[in-house]
């Protein structure tokens, strides 16, 4: 199962076209998802993905661009005829039938016998972990209970693509750790590809192969969960994925004896050998002069020669620390896996490898380099 | 409910008494009326203790009214046919036309989509007499006046705002992801309507069915002025028992028991349903 599944192609949505105030909820969005993957779209509310997993799935019309899944034009197709399945956050299930009929409703359609409908429904059933209550109607159900039935409606479909908006919003925490695996197991053996709408990036980072960052309706970066934590290709990504999120300050760089002085605000200055930097790296940083720096929490060390830095809080979370400081006019935040011992009002010496640091454009937010390596 | 104490629950049964009385005493003394002749309704003091006669229905149904001294004619069992011809037709004639339209306002927002919904629901508060005038010269003219046609088309300016309104309530209470799921399974866009949409939207629909179904029952002006003898409906028809020798008020009384019969009874079996509809939670959100 490899090739081309789906391809966005310049897919716009704009409200109210025409109108006083014409609102792009999705702008120009390219995407491609290959066939048998898992693609997140991630982003926070208002962001524009579930506009374009509506598109998709054919609920809003596409305002200019086109959509193209298994090598077919389907943008100007019905719903019905676009063979997609999707798993509504709403839940959406008919009121008048039973878990098992609801899931077993879209194989009505598929023509499948009743040995075969049966076998299928089990094992949505055992997946979903939903085998109880499958003889229940939807209105005396839990959330989490409807969200599982909703899902194992659209996972129990041999659609060309899966659409999951929000699939697990609902579920307690043990139950939703549980079922990513086993949905992502399921996804993978039965060779589909799905698309994930969600806000929580643990969810997306734990089933997709890759990850769609959108905001204001474009895409920002659209790569695997491991680039989108190290190479992240600007601001927003950076500061969105991550958990405590990236501490970033303002700086301007300078080159003297030999050294790439790092000046950030309230006199704080990072100092570091030239050496320390690949030189297209120093080079590209040194011609911009005033960047962005971005440390994560995870990579900030405390260190008594570092830069001084005043202790705000410290938090002891049960399997780590988050000490909040008050550094270079703003708050930094690290992470540390011990009890850290400082208190609030301590001074302490904070310091980032070089290698840990991200380069910002100051005013465009594009990335600069990461580490050694230019973006 | 359970924690009342006896005396509460004392004072809470002469409460509903009260009520009910105040309520149904219209109701039952119209009953009452209906078995007396005009002399024992007209006896002062009045008393609950009469001879019970069926000489009212009796007039009524077989068309001859016994006044004082003289004979007169009613088709009081035509007028309540036309009622019930008039009113079925109408509603259902609403129905099919508003239904629906509600779903297209509820669902689907194009241009002058507010405008026109307004200006429908707008017929509810313009006068009738205004509209009539003018309605009836014009029926006149077009040869529609004293027709079933006409006067049901008249009657789709009570029913079908009042359809449209309620039933577009709710198609809006529905989620559109219900239908967006079926349609996704493989089914056309009309289909959702038909087994998501109606189905789901079955109570209010039937609530406002039955509560346009009343309303053209107890139309009275549109008839009066539209329709000649043969096409009157009850509340018309009703007017025939003031004469010139005296109003009947037995007459009157078994006319109104009669002629609400059919709406009560529609309301009494319709009543069960809309409860069951309403309590079965249909989407939660």
């Amino acid at each position: 199962m490899t090739g081309q599944a789906l391809d966005l192609d310049r897919v716009s949505k704009i409200y109210g076209a025409g109108g006083a105030k014409p609102v792009r909820a999705v702008d120009r969005l390219d995407m491609d998802v290959r066939a048998g993957e898992i693609v997140a779209l991630l982003g926070s509310s208002g962001c524009g993905k579930t506009s374009t997993l509506r598109m998709i799935a054919g609920f809003e019309a596409v305002s200019e661009g086109s959509i193209r899944l298994g090598g077919r034009e389907i943008h100007r197709l019905a719903p019905a005829k676009r063979g997609v399945a999707m798993a509504f956050e709403g839940y959406s299930l008919y009121p008048p039938l039973t878990v098992r009929e609801n899931i077993a409703f879209a194989l009505k359609a598929e023509k499948a016998s009743p040995a075969e409908v049966d076998r299928r429904v089990a094992e949505i059933a055992d997946l979903l972990d939903i085998g109880p209550i499958l003889d229940r109607y939807p209105s005396g159900l839990s959330g989490g209970q409807q969200q599982r039935a909703s899902l194992g409606r659209a996972l129990i479909r041999r659609a060309a693509l899966h659409l999951l908006d929000e699939p697990m919003g609902q579920l307690e925490p043990q139950l939703r750790t549980l079922l990513r695996g086993r949905i992502k197991f399921f996804v993978k053996e039965h060779g589909l590809t799905a698309i994930l709408v969600t806000h929580d990036q643990t969810e997306a980072n734990a089933l997709a192969d890759r990850i769609a960052v959108m905001e204001g309706g474009r895409l920002q970066q659209f790569d695997t969960p491991a680039a989108l934590r190290d190479r992240p290709a600007n601001m927003f990504t950076g500061t969105f994925i991550g958990e405590p999120p990236m501490n970033v300050f303002p700086a301007s760089a300078a080159l003297s004896d030999g050294r790439l002085r790092l000046s950030l605000p309230e006199e704080t200055a990072l100092d570091y050998p030239q050496a320390a930097f690949a030189p297209e790296v120093r080079e590209a940083i040194l011609r911009r002069g005033r960047v962005t720096l971005g440390v994560r929490p995870h990579a900030v060390r405390l260190d008594p020669a570092g830069a001084p830095a005043v202790v705000l809080a410290n938090q002891w979370l049960g399997d780590q620390t988050h000490v909040a400081a008050r550094f270079a006019g703003g708050v930094l935040v690290t992470v540390e896996h011990e009890r850290a011992r400082v208190a609030e009002g301590d001074g302490v010496g904070v310091a980032f490898a070089p290698e840990d640091l991200h380069v910002f454009d100051a005013e465009t937010g594009d990335a600069i380099s990461h580490g050694r390596l230019l973006a | 409910m359970d924690h009342a104490s006896p005396l509460e629950r004392i004072l809470r049964g002469v409460a509903l008494t009260v009520v009910v009385v105040f309520f149904m005493f219209p109701l039952v003394w119209i009953l009452l009326m209906s078995f007396q002749t005009n002399e024992t309704i007209l006896r002062s003091p009045p008393s609950l203790v009469f001879q019970p006669t069926l000489d009212n229905y009796r007039a009524l149904l077989g068309g001859r009214l016994v006044g004082a001294g003289s004979t007169l004619q009613v088709s009081y069992v035509q007028n309540l046919m036309n009622s019930v011809i008039l009113s079925v037709s109408s509603v259902s004639l609403a129905l099919l036309l508003g239904v629906p339209a509600a779903y297209a306002f509820a669902r689907f927002r194009f241009r002058g989509s507010e405008d026109i919904a307004f200006t429908l629901l707008s017929f509810r508060f313009a006068p009738p007499l205004l509209v009539l005038l003018p309605l009836a010269l014009y029926f006149q003219q077009i040869g529609l006046a004293n027709t079933y046609i006409g006067l049901i088309w008249v009657y789709q300016l009570i029913v079908l705002p009042l359809i449209l309104w309620i039933v577009r309530g709710y198609f809006e209470d529905i989620s559109p992801d219900v239908e967006y799921a079926y349609r996704l399974a493989g089914h056309s866009w009309f289909a959702a309507f038909r087994k998501i949409a109606l189905p789901l939207a079955g109570p209010g629909i039937a609530a406002a069915g039955l509560l346009a179904f009343i309303f053209a029952w107890n139309n009275f002006v549109f008839a009066l002025v539209l329709a000649s003898a043969d096409k009157q409906p009850v509340t018309v028809g009703a007017l025939a028992f003031i004469t010139a020798s005296g109003i009947q008020f037995g007459q009157i009384a078994a006319a109104i028991v009669l002629s609400n019969a059919p709406t009560l009874l529609l309301a009494l079996y319709a009543q069960r349903h809309l409860v069951e509809g309403l309590s079965l939670g249909a989407v939660k959100g």
